[in-house]
């Protein structure tokens, strides 16, 4: 996991003494690529997210987990600036990526996005053909080169190639939703982002489509970070290297009860109210 | 019906029917008888005037679409309304469909839900609903004055009448492309900006051609009520009575031009049986041509229909 960090040499392997209890970030044993500051997020005058802080370490899998209304996904959109396209959203904090804050005046939402991709819960190619879907992004950013080889790398990365060299002249909406959304990944990895956001990408799957996107999760963590949100307890624990778990609070805004290393917060989690939800006693 | 009290597992547990559901056949016999209703007028419509209309195609054949306006209704055809409604209708898709899709585009991507823009998408909406009378005094006062002093003529030409009749569609089209834009999914749109696609990027790339069939129809549909449109023509100055292009139909661009409608309008108040006939003639000219527009416009949205 810290195979490819330059500089900061971190210690290898899991910490077993680390606190990751309170509300301060716990030190990373990986150096961050993004780092959330005392983020809320505004819907209008609604408070979505409060205080949230935490670090995603690179070539790690960050797990969000939280009940349904905690704010995990408006949390993750936070990251690529996604929210900027609803009205009346607002942000307060700081989102760092390589220390540069995203929500600075002079930083452009649009390179934001090409550096931090995303992939969506419903399975969402274009109407065009396996090809121009994936060759979509890079076409956007004016790729000159070799186009066919980039598609096809991108495809093999998100081990779908062998099921659609034959066939990429066809519709994307052709596929299984499985396939589907292994090829709104290769669309994401296509335009070679530094970290892909996953919301909930495997709830509209069936368990067999979420085994294999959790392997591939697995695979490409050695080039990208992820963040994925999640409703799927076994999937965060199985999937994960972090995780952060978000709850509503009184006013309804989401806030980090705990966050941590995955094997720690589903078997020694702090907090009862970390314990009872990964136990599925709420939620 | 048991009554709430009765004993837990009394109830008529029988799946037979209990008899014939009086009510609903007879509602879903008004419905039809409602159909039936509407199709017998249209019937009788377009079935007076093909038996009224067809003598003179039989006797004439293309004669009565190759002819020129005249007083003897025995020479009498509608090539100058033919050709003159073709431009009209150019005239209104080259003016009205970038206008109307442009704004359609800005209200429904750029413009947020702003009051200003709330404000303007009921006016859209209101404009759509003005009589079109109100359109030609309108195109009478603006384009056929502007015209007049920009050209040499009278103003009252093809694109002053084109211009009113593309006023007057403009609302239509752009609450159709406006509707077939926002029927685009929300997904489609995120999918495109969360690869890091500019807007201008996405609305070009995905946006538009995911709503062109939707805009397509509406477009056409649009079209097809300018063909029919009379009115307003005849306010902003479509001859009414013969006359002449010295033989050529472009002499239509510049000078008095006439179109369809006016024609069947005009004849329609001549006397005689012979007037009668062209009059039905023509009106089956008109019909053909909307079909036509339509069909075209089912033909286009089918091949360019995508799912998602």
């Amino acid at each position: 996991m810290t195979t490819t960090s330059s500089e900061g040499p971190a210690p290898a392997g899991p910490d077993p003494v680390l606190e990751a209890d309170t509300a301060e970030p716990a030190a990373s044993v990986a150096p961050a690529v993004v780092r959330l500051r005392d983020v809320g997020l505004f819907y209008g005058e609604f408070r979505a997210v409060k205080g949230v802080s935490f670090d995603v370490p690179t070539h790690q899998i960050t797990s969000i987990i939280g009940p349904s209304g905690s704010g995990k996904s408006t949390l993750l959109r936070s990251i690529n600036r996604m929210n900027d396209l609803i009205a009346g959203t607002r942000m307060e904090g700081e989102i760092l990526y390589h220390e540069e804050n995203l929500y600075a005046s002079y930083v452009d939402p649009v390179e934001v996005r090409r550096r931090i991709g995303m992939v969506f819960q419903k399975p969402n190619p274009f109407p065009k053909s396996i090809y121009d879907n994936v060759a979509f992004g890079p076409r956007l950013n004016g790729f000159k080169g070799d186009l066919d080889g980039l598609v096809e790398q991108s495809l093999r990365r998100a081990a779908i190639w062998d099921e659609v060299k034959d066939k990429l002249k066809q519709s994307g909406l052709t596929l299984s939703g499985g396939q589907q959304q292994r090829l709104c990944i290769a669309r994401a990895i296509a335009t070679d982002p530094e970290v892909i956001l996953m919301d909930e990408p495997c709830s509209a799957l069936d368990p067999r489509a979420t085994l294999q996107i959790e392997q591939l999760m697995a695979e490409i963590k050695e080039r990208y970070t992820i963040v994925i949100v999640t409703h799927n307890m076994q999937q965060a624990a199985r999937a994960s290297d972090r995780t952060v778990f978000l709850n509503m609070a009184e006013d309804r805004a989401g806030y980090i009860v705990e966050q941590g290393e995955t094997a720690q917060i589903f078997t020694n989690p702090t907090h009862q109210m970390t314990e009872d939800y990964v136990s599925g006693r709420f939620g | 019906m048991n009554a709430p009290s009765a004993v837990l597992g009394s109830r008529d547990r029988s799946v037979r029917r209990d008899g014939i559901d009086i009510r609903g056949l007879l509602f879903a016999g008004f419905l039809l008888l409602a159909l039936l209703f509407s199709l017998a007028i249209l019937t009788v419509l377009v079935g007076s005037q093909v038996v009224q209309g067809f003598p003179v195609f039989a006797e004439r054949g293309i004669d009565f679409l190759t002819s020129d306006l005249a007083s003897n209704p025995a020479n009498a055809g509608v090539a100058q309304g033919i050709v003159g409604t073709a431009l009209l209708v150019v005239v209104v898709a080259v003016l009205a469909f970038p206008v109307g899709i442009m704004t359609a585009l800005y209200l429904e991507e750029y413009a947020g839900d702003t009051a200003l823009a709330r404000f303007i998408n009921i006016n859209v909406r209101n404009l759509a609903g003005v009589p079109s009378v109100v359109y030609g005094i309108l195109g009478l006062a603006v384009f056929v004055t502007l015209l007049a002093v920009l050209g040499d003529g009278d103003g009252k030409t093809i694109l002053s009448g084109g211009l009113t009749l593309a006023v007057l569609v403009l609302p239509l089209v752009i609450i159709t492309s406006a509707e077939a834009i926002r029927a685009v999914p929300d997904a489609l749109r995120e999918a495109g900006f969360g690869l890091g696609g500019s807007r201008w990027q996405v609305i070009r790339q995905l946006i538009l051609p995911a709503a062109a069939p939707g805009i397509l129809t509406g477009t056409v549909l649009a079209l097809s009520r300018a063909i029919g449109e009379t009115a307003v023509l005849i306010l902003v100055g479509a001859v009414l009575g013969s006359f002449s292009t010295n033989g050529s139909l472009g002499a239509l661009l510049t000078g008095p031009y006439t179109a369809l409608p006016a024609i069947v309008f005009d004849w329609a108040r001549k006397p005689g049986p012979a007037f009668q006939a062209d009059t039905s003639a023509a009106i089956i000219v008109l019909l053909a041509i909307t079909i036509l527009a339509n069909a075209m416009a089912v033909v286009l949205r089918n091949r360019y229909e995508r799912k998602w």
